[in-house]
């Protein structure tokens, strides 16, 4: 089927492609594990976080997870370790650990 | 009549001599011929000169080129005799249809000795007359019908009547003037 | 009932596109294309249509709102010429890649330089190989025709690509001819609604038009395009056929112009072709085995079916009206050679470029050809094989 996402993939065959290359279904991107791109990991301090909730909207990769106004633990499946939340924290509630996977 | 008969109009930018050939297309096309009318396009401007084309015949036209060899011309302004080779190619068994109020015997000498007819009509007075107003187009439309005989007069003046009602559905009021300035022209053109 | 009327190139496309009633159209009007947008806006300002027009800055922007629009699940057409399909360039090739079967009317006009508002077929040539479909109109009638059958070969589930309907700028487009056009009724039930599998406005779906794609697919995706655009040509002619029992006009991928026994024959698109006819006509009065193949799907290239319907010529005129700069033939030139090559067949052939910028071409001028053909028997030299016609020198 012209449709047919679920072929998609690195062996791929012309004949089993989405016509014009398209995507048919919603956060598809969800299946693609960009975790394992990850060499630093930020650690989530619970008892410094104010539920401020700055890093969630700063992340990249929609890896901080939030539920009835307050944030969870990180997506590793989804988190590339950027870094970038630990610098939107104002109260040192994440950490990037270094070479940690 | 010919098989095909092909005409060639010279005029200037603005004086409608493309509007004349369309028209002349049309009523050809009402009397169920197979019709040709075309300008030559070029970045033409209000008084510049302009030739259009029309194809006449009772079988399909398929050649699409200007036309060098016409069986007939008709000149909308005779100024235009001065500066443009409006008789090259014509046939010696057409014939010349000018625009000019001048007797013929004028006329002649500036057609590189054209051996064939000559016609002349005053397409100004009759305008004038027809119309109050100088628009040469109905009268030289009306002069070629008649010097073709490419059609029946009554039918000309039909379908032409016709094409009045729809093209002045909003002014009626000048439709008997362009009506009338066929009659004269039908009349007047030798 | 068949309506007997006469109308120019120009109206009789624009009236097939309100026959059609098309959902959107984007347009930035251009000479000699301009008539097209001009009356189908009357149509729509009258209620004889259902379009939405979108007036646009620039044809760039006329071909993107068509992509959208397209994509959005809209049936949308478009009108150009000359700079304006050059502007459009960038996006053809989105349309095409994306498989959003979108309408183009190309009045066919010659690109700069020097600029020029007459015909030649460079604009077409120049996106020739953009993933368009492209068809040829010899007169107003095939105009007509071409586009009542365009969406029906574009839309088709083995097809989705773009189209484009050609005609000869001035010569057919502001020439006023006889003319058959069907009945409203006929033209909509024949070109049906638009009902594609998804769009971006489907109720409870979503779907992304034009990902990047890496390395890895590119190959694979162009191939899949290529397919698709290969799959017209037996899509042209089974809907030419379905035309035909419309409209008593039948359409193939060419036409065959007295090639049963012909030994001398000539390719021509266009208008010139009809001209072409009368040479032939002649030629044949004379005993000459003279014949005409024109071509009217461009693109795909039906190369195969070319090459067995010349089989037997052996001396062969293939005429480009553009100059495409490949110093050594011209578009058509290349394509036919490359045809008869694949089936070991080597006719004498002759490429001309001719009528470029509007250059009248004449009964008398395309009999030329032919007397080039006959030296060329005569001598059994084929001479320059990229030759101008009627050009001064």
């Amino acid at each position: 089927m012209a449709s047919d996402i679920t072929r998609l993939g690195v062996d791929v065959k012309w004949q089993d492609l989405t016509l014009g290359c398209t995507i048919v279904g919603r956060g598809t991107s969800e299946s693609f594990n960009t975790g394992e791109w990850r060499t630093d990991t930020p650690l989530f301090i619970l008892e410094k976080c104010k539920q401020c909730l700055l890093c969630a909207p700063a992340c990249p990769d929609s890896a901080i997870p939030v539920e009835n106004g307050k944030r969870g633990e990180f997506d590793l499946d989804h988190c590339k370790g950027c870094g970038i939340c630990e610098k939107a924290c104002p109260f040192d509630a994440i950490k990037m650990l270094k070479g940690e996977r | 009549m010919k098989d095909l008969i092909e005409i060639r109009w010279h005029g200037r930018g603005g004086q409608g001599a493309k509007t004349a050939a369309l028209l002349l297309a049309d009523v050809a096309f009402g009397t169920g011929m197979y019709v040709q009318g075309f300008p030559e396009y070029g970045p033409e401007r209000m008084g510049a000169p302009i030739t259009a084309y029309n194809r006449l015949s009772a079988n399909p036209i398929r050649v699409h080129s200007n036309i060098y060899e016409p069986d007939y011309v008709v000149v909308v302004d005779e100024t235009l005799l001065d500066s443009v080779g409006v008789t090259d190619g014509l046939k010696e068994d057409g014939a010349i249809v000018i625009n000019t109020a001048k007797p013929k015997e004028e006329i002649i000498p500036k057609l590189k000795g054209y051996q064939g007819r000559v016609y002349t009509i005053d397409a100004r007075k009759i305008s004038i007359e027809a119309l109050g107003k100088y628009f040469p187009n109905s009268p030289m439309l009306a002069a070629i019908v008649k010097v073709t005989g490419v059609m029946d007069e009554e039918k000309f003046l039909e379908s032409m009547r016709k094409s009045y009602n729809h093209k002045f559905a909003s002014r009626p009021e000048v439709i008997e003037g362009n009506m009338k300035a066929l009659f004269l022209a039908l009349e007047e053109v030798h | 009932m068949a309506i007997k009327e006469r109308l120019s190139g120009n109206e009789a496309v624009a009236n097939a596109m309100r026959q059609i009633n098309p959902d959107v159209m984007p347009a930035y009007p251009i000479t000699p294309s301009t008539e097209i947008p001009q009356y189908f806006t009357t149509f729509v300002s009258n209620g004889q249509v259902d379009t939405v027009f979108v007036p646009v800055e620039s044809e760039h922007s006329a071909m993107s709102a068509c992509i959208g629009s397209e994509a959005a699940g809209a049936r949308t057409i478009t009108a150009t010429s000359s700079a304006g399909l050059a502007l459009m360039w960038e996006v053809l090739n989105v349309a095409a890649s994306d498989r959003l079967p979108i309408c183009l009317a190309l009045v066919n006009r010659a690109l700069s330089g020097p600029i020029n508002i007459n015909c030649d077929h460079s604009d077409a040539m120049g996106a020739r190989n953009t993933g368009w479909i492209q068809l040829f109109a010899e007169n107003n009638q095939e105009a007509y025709d071409n586009m009542v059958q365009a969406y029906r070969i574009a839309e088709h589930p083995d097809v989705m690509l773009p189209i484009i309907v050609c005609q000869d700028g001035f010569i057919t487009s502001h020439a006023v001819e006889n003319i058959t056009l069907l009945e409203d009724q006929v033209v909509k039930d024949f070109v049906g609604e638009y009902e594609p599998e998804h769009y971006l406005l489907k109720d409870g779906e979503s779907i992304a038009y034009g990902p990047y794609a890496v390395t890895n697919y590119v190959m694979e995706a162009r191939r899949a395009q290529m397919q698709g655009l290969r799959n017209a040509k037996q899509v042209c002619i089974d809907i030419g056929k379905e035309f035909g029992q419309i409209s008593g006009r039948e359409y193939g991928l060419f036409e065959e112009y007295r090639m049963e026994d012909a030994e001398y024959a000539m390719v021509i698109m266009g208008s010139a072709a009809g001209t072409a006819k009368d040479a032939v006509d002649a030629l044949r009065d004379k005993g000459v085995k003279a014949g005409i193949l024109k071509i009217r799907l461009f693109r795909p290239f039906p190369a195969e079916e070319i090459a067995e319907a010349l089989k037997d010529v052996k001396y062969l005129a293939i005429m480009d009206r553009t100059e495409d700069f490949e110093t050594n033939c011209g578009p058509l030139g290349s394509e036919i050679k490359s045809a008869l090559f694949n089936k070991n067949l080597r006719p004498l052939t002759l490429n001309y470029c001719y009528g470029l910028g509007g250059r009248d071409v004449t009964v008398e001028s395309l009999t030329s050809v032919f007397e080039d053909l006959f030296e060329v028997e005569k001598t059994g030299d084929l001479g320059e094989v990229y030759r101008y016609l009627s050009v001064r020198e």
